[in-house]
């Protein structure tokens, strides 16, 4: 087994996770859903995201649920279960996933939060079951080797030449 | 933590700049904001106080370009250094693929470098992760002071392993670059073994 940290997702499971990602915005009547790595990485996402600048949200969002966890413990709790943020025009529904993802849920005004907790519920159990099938799966191996096993120290070079 | 994407042909990994308060961990990330062309970068967000202290942490997107046919991604974060943000520090080394320890070179901050170093190596393994194999690059900043302490000096009390390092002047681009070369390079052997 690969270590817990690394994440691997193939063409098959991504279209398992935005199917799931997809009913659940569509079935909460959110805006958007995020699925985000606890170490603050973008995995998916579904509905409105054209405008959502992903990767600063999925990185504050991700410390927003590990600060909400600290603090748990301060106070004795296992952790808090979902983290939520009320705006004016915009809510956030944050939540964890089996301590190793965390589910954003962009709501809008059209959106209820009651509506949405409980499909992040159901949905948050699906969600989870995949994860674990993927960080149980063997090694993967691309089809005819990984690309990625044939990186040189020029290919780094060459990234930062261009800037 | 790395993580690939076959389906869309990315690779994304976590870069944490780490060292005592004051040592240029913010300015490091400031240089490389302010010389990657605008479409390889995201916004540089600063969880910082009033008076510019790092608070929670700095994050750095960048999108440098595509390796092997895969878009590759670095996010870079700071961790506050002033002693009290402990808890802080942990929560922001989780998943790290690759740590950029950045030491003040200047004689009064010797101490607050290993005592840096070692909670580093500390909150490390508090997240599951071997100190001795995360792919690791030391930058000694502010070797422009007069009072920085010499590089071999320097080297025995925080580089035994000699592992990669670079002199750096942050706050006028020096070894800015050099040193996140050399980590992207370690990070990218490491995730090879892996693939």
């Amino acid at each position: 087994m690969r270590p817990i940290t690394d994440l691997v997702i193939y063409e098959e499971d991504l279209s398992r996770i935005n199917a799931c990602l997809s009913a659940l915005q569509r079935k909460a009547r959110s805006a958007a859903v995020l699925l985000i790595d606890t170490s603050g990485q973008l995995i998916a996402s579904a509905g409105e995201t054209d405008a959502l600048d992903a990767a600063p949200l999925a990185s504050l969002a991700a410390a927003s649920i590990a600060a909400a966890g600290a603090l748990a413990q301060l106070l004795g709790e296992k952790e808090f279960s979902f983290v939520f943020y009320d705006g004016e025009r915009k809510r956030l529904h944050l939540s964890l996933i089996g301590g190793r993802a965390i589910l954003l849920v962009l709501l809008d005004q059209n959106s209820a939060v009651a509506l949405v907790r409980l499909q992040v519920k159901k949905f948050s159990r699906e969600i989870e079951e995949i994860l674990t099938e993927l960080s149980r799966r063997p090694d993967p191996v691309a089809e005819g080797g990984s690309p990625l096993s044939k990186i040189t120290d020029d290919d780094v070079e060459n990234l930062f030449g261009k800037g | 933590m790395s993580f690939i994407n076959y389906a869309a042909r990315e690779i994304n990994c976590k870069l944490v700049y780490y060292g005592p308060g004051l040592c240029g961990k913010t300015t490091n990330l400031q240089h490389i904001y302010k010389k990657v062309d605008p479409g390889a970068k995201g916004k540089l967000i600063s969880l910082a106080t009033e008076s510019e202290r790092t608070l929670f942490f700095d994050f750095l997107p960048l999108e440098l370009g595509m390796i092997r046919g895969f878009k590759t991604r670095f996010h870079l974060y700071t961790v506050p250094g002033q002693i009290f943000y402990e808890a802080s520090r942990k929560l922001i080394l989780k998943g790290a693929d690759g740590v950029v320890f950045v030491a003040d070179s200047q004689l009064a901050r010797v101490e607050a470098n290993i005592q840096s170093l070692a909670d580093m190596r500390q909150h490390l393994a508090d997240q599951g992760i071997d100190p001795d194999k995360i792919p690791l690059v030391i930058q000694y900043n502010k070797r422009d002071l007069p009072n920085a302490v010499p590089i071999d000096e320097m080297q025995k009390a925080l580089n035994p392993r000699n592992l990669p390092w670079f002199e750096a002047v942050a706050s006028q681009g020096i070894g800015v670059f050099e040193t996140l070369k050399a980590i992207a390079k370690v990070v990218m052997q490491e995730l090879q073994k892996k693939t």
